[in-house]
C-alpha cells in the first residue's frame, strides 16, 4: 500500500508545480490515516495516557503500569476472537462465562481427579475449544443464529459454573501455584507477555493467512465466498473455536492473576462485553468483512487506561460507564462515516 | 445433433431435475465446441439457473450425464467440477467488496509460503501481469473492489476464472444491471477470450441483442427443454423475440383452459 501512494504522489509531483505537491501529501497522510482505522485508536490511548500522566504522578510509575497492562490483557485477549468471529459475520456471548468455567475444571480436574498439572491445564483450554465447537456446529449446522446460539451457552455455563462451585470461589490448587502459576499470570509481567504474543499472533493469522483472508470472505461476501469453493461453515466454526479457547486461557490468567478462582470473573458478562468494545472501538465491523486484531487490542488499553486513570485523579467509577457508552457511539458513528468515504471512492485511487 | 464427440469439450445428454413437485429441467441436450462462444437464452424459470449449477457441480442432475472432453463424469462439487476445468462467473461475481482486487483474484487459490502464510507480493504481481494481459484496465490491483465500477467488477471475476486454467467458462448474465459501455467492456472481454480460443464459454443472458454479438450459436430453453439450437449467423434477434412471445401467448391460452400449474 505505502508504494503505491508513494507513486501517485511522485507522479502528481511530476505533473504540477511545489504547491500541490504539498497538497498530495497531505491527502496521502489522510488516506494512510483512512486506511489504518488502528491509528485513531493509538492516538486516542496516547492522548488518553499524556492526559492521565500529567494529572497524576501515580500513573506512570511501574506499580500502575502493570495494573493497566494486567486491566487490558485479558479483554486484550478474548477481544481476538472476538475480532475473528464478528469478521466472518458471527458474534460470542459466552466468551465470558467460559472463562470463569476453564479455572474451575482445572481445579476439579486436578484436586478431585488427581490429573497433573499441566494435562490438568491442557484440558481446561481444551473444554473452551470444545464449548467453542458446540457454538459452531448449532450455529452453522443447525443454524441458529449466534446471537442466540451463544446466548443459550451463555445460560448454560453459567448454570455449571454457579452448580457445580456452590457459587463458591475456590483456590488455585497447590500443584499448580508455583513456577506454572507465575508463568500463567501471577507474575508481573505475564500478563503483558501473553497479551503481545497472542495479539501478534493473531494479527498474522487474519492479514497473512489463507485463514484470516477467508474470515473476511466469509463475513465479507458469505455467498461469493461458497461458490468460489471456500468452506465457510469450517471456517465459522473454526473461529468460534478460537474465541472460546481464548476466553478460556483469559480465564486461567486471571484466576493466577488473583489467586482465587471465581465463580463471578468479570462480573459473568464483564470480560465478553469488554472485549466486544474493545473490537468495536478498535474499528471491527459488526456486519463482518472488516477489523483488525491491533485495534482491538488497542481498544482494549484504551478501556483499561480510562478505568484506571478516572480512578488514580479521583473521579467514581460511576462515569466509566458514560464514557465508555459515548466511546462505542462514536466509534461506530465514525466507522460507518469513514466506510461510506472508501466506498465512495474518495480514499485511496 | 451433428457427431464429432471429440472436438466437444462440453456435452449434456438427456439431463434432467426435479425439486420435489416442481420439475426444473426435463429433457436438456446441449453441446459446447472447443473455443466456442454458445449463449444459452431463456425466459425466467426456464430453467437456465438450475441448468448452470447443474454444470457447474453445485447441483446433482436426476437422470442424463454430462460429458467432459467426451468422457461421463459424475461432478461431485463445485470443487471437483472447477478441478475439471469447469469454472463459472456468477451474477453476483463472487468477489468480497472488503479485500483488494489481487486477494479476489486469487480467492481459495491463494499462493502461499510456510504452507500457510499469504505470498501477497505474489499475488500482486501475478494480478497485475494477468490483467494487463487481458487488457482488463482498472487504478491499481491495491484497491478494495468495493471502489471498482460494475464493469470492472465482472472483468475482475471474468480474469480470475481464466487465470485458474478454467477451460469451460459460465457466465451467469454477465450484462445484467450494466449500462452500455461497461456491457461493452464485457463483450469486448469475451471476444479477446474468443481470439485466444483458449477457453469455450456459455453466456446465460436475457439480452439476445448483445449475446448474438458475440455468440457463434445460441440455444432458445424452454420449460426445462433445450427448443432452438442455431448459429448466430442463421438466426435474428427478432426470430428469438417471436419464439419466446409465441411460447408466452401459447402459455396464456393454456392457462385460460383447466391445465396450469
Amino acid at each position: 500500500m505505502r508504494d503505491m501512494t508513494e507513486r501517485a504522489v511522485s507522479q502528481t509531483a511530476t505533473r504540477e508545480p511545489q504547491g500541490s505537491r504539498a497538497r498530495a501529501l497531505l491527502k496521502g497522510a489522510r488516506d494512510q490515516f483512512l486506511r489504518h482505522r488502528e491509528a485513531s485508536v493509538l492516538i486516542v490511548a496516547l492522548v488518553l495516557g499524556a492526559y492521565f500522566a500529567s494529572a497524576s504522578d501515580a500513573f506512570l510509575t511501574h506499580a500502575n503500569l502493570v495494573n493497566i497492562w494486567q486491566a487490558t490483557a485479558p479483554s486484550a485477549i478474548v477481544a481476538c476472537g472476538i475480532v475473528l468471529l464478528l469478521v466472518s459475520g458471527e458474534i460470542d456471548l459466552s466468551v465470558g462465562v467460559v472463562a470463569a468455567l476453564s479455572p474451575f475444571l482445572m481445579h476439579y480436574a486436578i484436586d478431585f481427579y488427581s490429573i497433573p498439572a499441566i494435562p490438568a491445564i491442557v484440558l481446561a483450554l481444551l473444554a473452551g475449544t470444545l464449548i467453542g465447537l458446540i457454538n459452531g456446529f448449532v450455529t452453522v449446522v443447525l443454524k441458529v443464529p449466534s446471537f442466540v446460539t451463544t446466548l443459550g451457552t451463555f445460560y448454560f455455563i453459567t448454570g455449571v459454573v454457579l452448580t457445580t462451585s456452590h457459587a463458591y470461589p475456590a483456590e488455585i490448587p497447590a500443584s499448580v501455584d508455583n513456577a506454572i502459576g507465575t508463568w500463567l499470570g501471577a507474575g508481573d509481567w505475564a500478563h503483558l507477555a501473553w497479551g503481545l504474543i497472542i495479539v501478534v499472533i493473531f494479527h498474522v493469522v487474519l492479514t497473512r493467512t489463507r485463514w484470516g483472508l477467508h474470515t473476511i470472505a466469509v463475513g465479507g461476501n458469505p455467498l461469493g465466498a461458497s461458490e468460489s469453493g471456500i468452506r465457510t461453515g469450517r471456517i465459522k466454526i473454526g473461529n468460534f473455536m478460537i474465541a472460546s479457547t481464548l476466553g478460556a486461557f483469559a480465564g486461567l490468567i486471571e484466576a493466577f492473576r488473583i489467586h482465587t478462582i471465581d465463580p463471578n470473573l468479570g462480573g459473568g458478562t464483564g470480560l465478553m462485553f469488554t472485549a466486544v468494545a474493545a473490537a468495536v472501538i478498535g474499528g471491527t465491523a459488526l456486519a463482518g468483512g472488516s477489523g483488525t486484531i491491533i485495534g482491538g487490542a488497542l481498544g482494549a488499553l484504551v478501556l483499561a487506561e480510562l478505568q484506571n486513570g478516572m480512578n488514580l485523579i479521583g473521579i467514581s467509577a460511576n462515569p466509566y460507564f458514560l464514557i465508555l457508552g459515548a466511546a462505542i457511539l462514536l466509534s461506530m458513528i465514525a466507522n460507518v462515516y469513514l466506510t461510506r468515504l472508501r466506498r465512495g471512492g474518495r480514499v485511496g485511487r | 445433433m451433428d457427431g464429432d464427440t471429440k472436438r466437444d469439450v462440453l456435452r449434456v445428454e438427456n439431463v434432467a431435475k426435479r425439486f420435489g413437485a416442481v420439475t426444473a429441467l426435463s429433457d436438456v441436450n446441449l453441446r459446447l465446441g472447443a473455443g466456442e462462444v454458445l449463449g444459452l437464452i431463456g425466459d425466467n424459470g426456464a430453467g437456465k439457473s438450475t441448468l448452470m449449477k447443474i454444470i457447474c457441480g453445485f447441483h446433482r442432475p436426476d437422470a442424463g450425464r454430462i460429458l467432459v472432453d467426451g468422457e461421463p463424469v459424475e461432478l461431485k462439487s463445485v470443487d471437483h467440477a472447477r478441478s475439471l476445468g469447469i469454472d463459472t462467473v456468477y451474477q453476483d461475481l463472487a468477489l468480497v467488496n472488503e479485500l483488494s482486487v489481487y486477494h479476489n483474484m486469487f480467492l481459495n487459490r491463494e499462493p502461499v509460503f510456510l504452507g500457510r502464510f499469504l505470498d501477497n507480493r505474489k499475488m500482486r504481481r501475478l494480478a497485475r501481469e494477468h490483467l494487463a494481459d487481458m487488457g482488463v484496465r482498472i487504478p491499481s490491483v491495491d484497491v478494495q473492489v468495493a471502489q471498482l465500477s460494475g464493469g470492472q467488477r465482472q472483468a475482475i471475476a471474468v480474469a480470475r476464472s481464466v487465470y485458474s486454467q478454467s477451460r469451460i467458462l459460465l457466465l451467469d448474465e454477465p450484462l445484467a444491471a450494466m449500462g452500455a459501455k461497461e456491457g461493452a467492456l464485457i463483450l469486448d472481454l469475451v471476444r479477446d477470450l474468443k481470439a485466444r480460443g483458449e477457453v469455450s464459454i456459455l453466456i446465460i443472458a436475457h439480452n439476445y441483442a448483445q449475446v448474438l454479438e458475440v455468440c457463434d450459436r445460441v440455444n432458445l430453453l424452454q420449460h426445462g427443454t433445450i427448443t432452438f439450437d442455431k448459429e448466430t449467423a442463421k438466426t435474428s434477434v427478432q426470430e428469438l423475440t417471436d419464439l419466446v412471445v409465441a411460447e408466452y401467448r401459447a402459455a396464456r391460452q393454456g392457462s385460460a383452459g383447466p391445465a396450469g400449474q
